[in-house]
């Protein structure tokens, strides 16, 4: 789902959020250590971690809502630490769990923070009429944020950035605690930020929703981000290969002719006619041809794409052996 | 963040942060200034007010308009006197002003954490001491203007009442003590702000905000006499003539003047009483050349109650750097 990018190493010129060897310390305890990252313009990049490996605490670094204890931060060009109503001007946060004033509605609650960013009554009201509508709350408006649920009120604080029409938007665990649905609504609603431009980095322990939305992924782990890149890289790395296809196929050969496609780390012979191959890459195409090329008769094709459910349990085993060659 | 004074003691420094802390600051105050007049808490502690005030000045009237003499402050007279068994009106409000203000400040900062909208508010382009700033200074003028109504009831009252249109000396000096009652409300609505800053759960900041109140206002003017003995022994020589001994007297009267209630007392004492001449122990100097019982120019009735105003604006200022200086250390998430 996620489009494979596949240059790793953000270029520094074209990146909107640059972090170099960012850390925070809160007396002895090391929250964040020496962790260094860049997002690029326009990309939907995830901060991944179990709770308290430090996803939260860097967030708030970036908004200058938290001293840096060393390191250094460049947030669209300025300093968080030194200019922070620059930094909170052109960026857009939904914290986890965000509140409102539930005694007010939800265009007063905007209206507050619309006037706080500085916005006229004119822009305020076009602005804040355009995101309720775009985060499907136009019909509620009017309604104190008392009467809403949970994804009413994530959806709101969405429309909040919408009205700021942040140049990133930063959201903390926007989906936990969402039902399914509102979950897939809100998903929808990230690719639709995505698609107008936006940049956005999204913190998260549930994995699947990460892998649809995220170009790229961070792996935090006791304050450190100990993996990066696109989720198919991940697997290569953790996995030792991305893709596992599955033929289904009578013919005599097959499994010796599989193993000899470029780019499969290995061939296992599940039953007579069933094979199971991990490979870097998508060899769907190259295993139809080489079933063909032994004059077999294919049944079956599939192809499971990387999971980072997979590379997450990988990453966080307590105590991993070393190898991590075997696949599957 | 640094605060901004130390940013202007540091100018030059590393750390210095871009752009005004009072930015939104406007925005902030007009808020919480409608969220307190509309809020159903402030409706209850104005009515609490209202009447007993009114039944304090119904009980002032009364006892005047029997004794009609040829008072020249009988404005100030509806202030300060008391009708048993009700307390004057300014002794009324000693009492209540605190609890207003406490009713006001004992959730503000500790509600955004608890609500959840702390961090939300704090994303947008604002310093935090445009947050604490607007809403100290929206609490001071929801007071201000509870206390400016009630002010023009007495005078109100007393026109309808009394009859006797007030003179410019007492409406300057009924004038004056609008004023020092709004720093007595700013002293309280500090210490609330402050409590509501430290303490996490409201209902904690409340019952202490509580405590502190029925201490310095019931307790304490009860505990410092006996503080002062402990101090300052009573001379014998005194003593043996039934007098209180100058040295525990003034112990007793400094101890007392912790409490902002004392001072807004004294200050009350001296502005509406024109012919208080001094506050406490009275030096023989003092009385030469005194015609006794004669009402002193307003310039030196304020000059007497001065201490006791400066120590009010003090202790607001104080308590509110305190709470000032907590808050921007604190950790914004929850």
């Amino acid at each position: 789902m996620s489009d494979m990018q596949t240059n790793a190493a953000a270029s520094p010129a074209g990146a909107v959020i640059v972090a170099d060897s960012l850390t925070k310390r809160y007396g002895k305890a090391v929250a964040v250590d020496n962790i260094s990252f860049a997002l690029r313009k326009g990309e939907v990049f995830g901060l991944l971690g179990p709770n308290g490996a430090g996803k939260t605490t860097t967030i708030l670094m970036l908004l200058g809502l938290t001293d840096i204890s060393a390191g250094k931060v460049s947030v669209l060009g300025f300093d968080p630490a030194r200019a922070p109503l620059k930094v909170k001007q052109r960026v857009g946060y939904l914290p986890d769990s965000v509140g409102f004033y539930d005694y007010l509605t939800a265009v007063e609650n905007l209206a507050y923070t619309a006037k706080l960013m500085g916005l006229s009554l004119a822009e305020r009201t076009q602005r804040i009429g355009d995101a309720l509508l775009r985060v499907r709350l136009a019909d509620v408006a009017h309604k104190r944020v008392a009467t809403y649920s949970r994804g009413m009120r994530q959806r709101l604080g969405l429309a909040e950035i919408l009205v700021k029409q942040a140049e990133i938007a930063i959201l903390d665990e926007p989906t936990s605690g969402l039902d399914p649905q509102a979950t897939l609504e809100f998903l929808q609603l990230i690719a639709e930020l995505k698609a107008a431009g936006t940049t956005v980095m999204l913190s998260s322990h549930l994995l699947d929703q990460v892998q649809r939305v995220c170009d790229r992924v961070a792996l935090f782990q006791a304050g450190r981000i100990v993996m990066m890149g696109t989720v198919a890289e991940l697997a290569v790395q953790v996995l030792g290969a991305g893709f596992v296809v599955e033929v289904e196929a009578e013919g005599i050969g097959i499994a010796r002719r599989l193993s000899t496609i470029s780019g499969v780390t290995s061939v296992e012979t599940v039953a007579a006619d069933r094979f199971r191959m991990t490979a870097e890459r998508d060899v769907r195409a190259d295993a139809a041809s080489a079933v063909v090329a032994v004059n077999g008769a294919l049944r079956k094709l599939s192809v499971d794409e990387p999971s980072l459910e997979a590379i997450y349990a990988r990453t966080f085993q307590p105590k991993s052996p070393g190898g991590v060659r075997d696949a599957a | 963040m640094l605060a901004p004074s130390s940013r202007n003691l540091r100018g030059a420094s590393a750390m210095r942060r871009e752009g005004s802390p009072f930015q939104g600051l406007g925005t902030v105050f007009v808020k919480e200034l409608s969220d307190n007049i509309s809020s159903v808490r402030m409706l209850v502690l104005e009515l609490l007010i209202l009447l007993t005030a009114l039944a304090a000045l119904y009980g002032a009237i009364d006892s005047l308009r029997q004794t009609t003499a040829e008072d020249p402050f009988l404005l100030l007279r509806l202030f300060t006197l008391a009708h048993e068994p009700l307390p004057s009106f300014v002794a009324i409000l000693g009492f209540l002003i605190p609890l207003m203000a406490i009713g006001l400040g004992f959730d503000s900062v500790n509600s955004e954490h608890s609500r959840r909208t702390l961090s939300r508010i704090l994303a947008q382009p604002i310093y935090r001491d445009a947050l604490l700033m607007g809403k100290f200074l929206a609490g001071l003028t929801t007071l201000a203007v509870n206390l400016a109504a009630l002010w023009l009831m007495v005078i109100g009252l007393g026109l309808i009442f009394l009859g006797v249109p007030p003179g410019g000396d007492e409406i300057a000096r009924s004038l004056v003590f609008l004023v020092i009652a709004i720093f007595y409300a700013g002293v309280w609505l500090a210490m609330a702000m402050l409590l509501s800053i430290l303490f996490r759960s409201p209902a904690t900041a409340a019952l202490v905000a509580l405590g502190v109140w029925l201490f310095l206002t019931v307790l304490w003017p009860m505990l410092a006499p006996a503080f002062a003995q402990v101090i300052a022994p009573p001379d014998m020589r005194y003593t043996a003539l039934g007098l209180d001994s100058p040295d525990t007297a003034l112990w007793t009267q400094f101890l007392l003047r912790i409490s902002p209630n004392e001072l807004f007392g004294e200050a009350m004492q001296a502005i509406l009483s024109p012919q208080t001449r001094t506050l406490g122990a009275v030096f023989l100097e003092q009385l030469r050349g005194a015609v006794m019982g004669a009402p002193l120019p307003l310039s030196e009735s304020v000059m007497i109650a001065w201490p006791q105003t400066v120590g009010l604006i003090a202790g607001t200022i104080v308590l509110f750097v305190a709470g000032y200086v907590v808050f921007q250390r604190q950790e914004v998430r929850a």
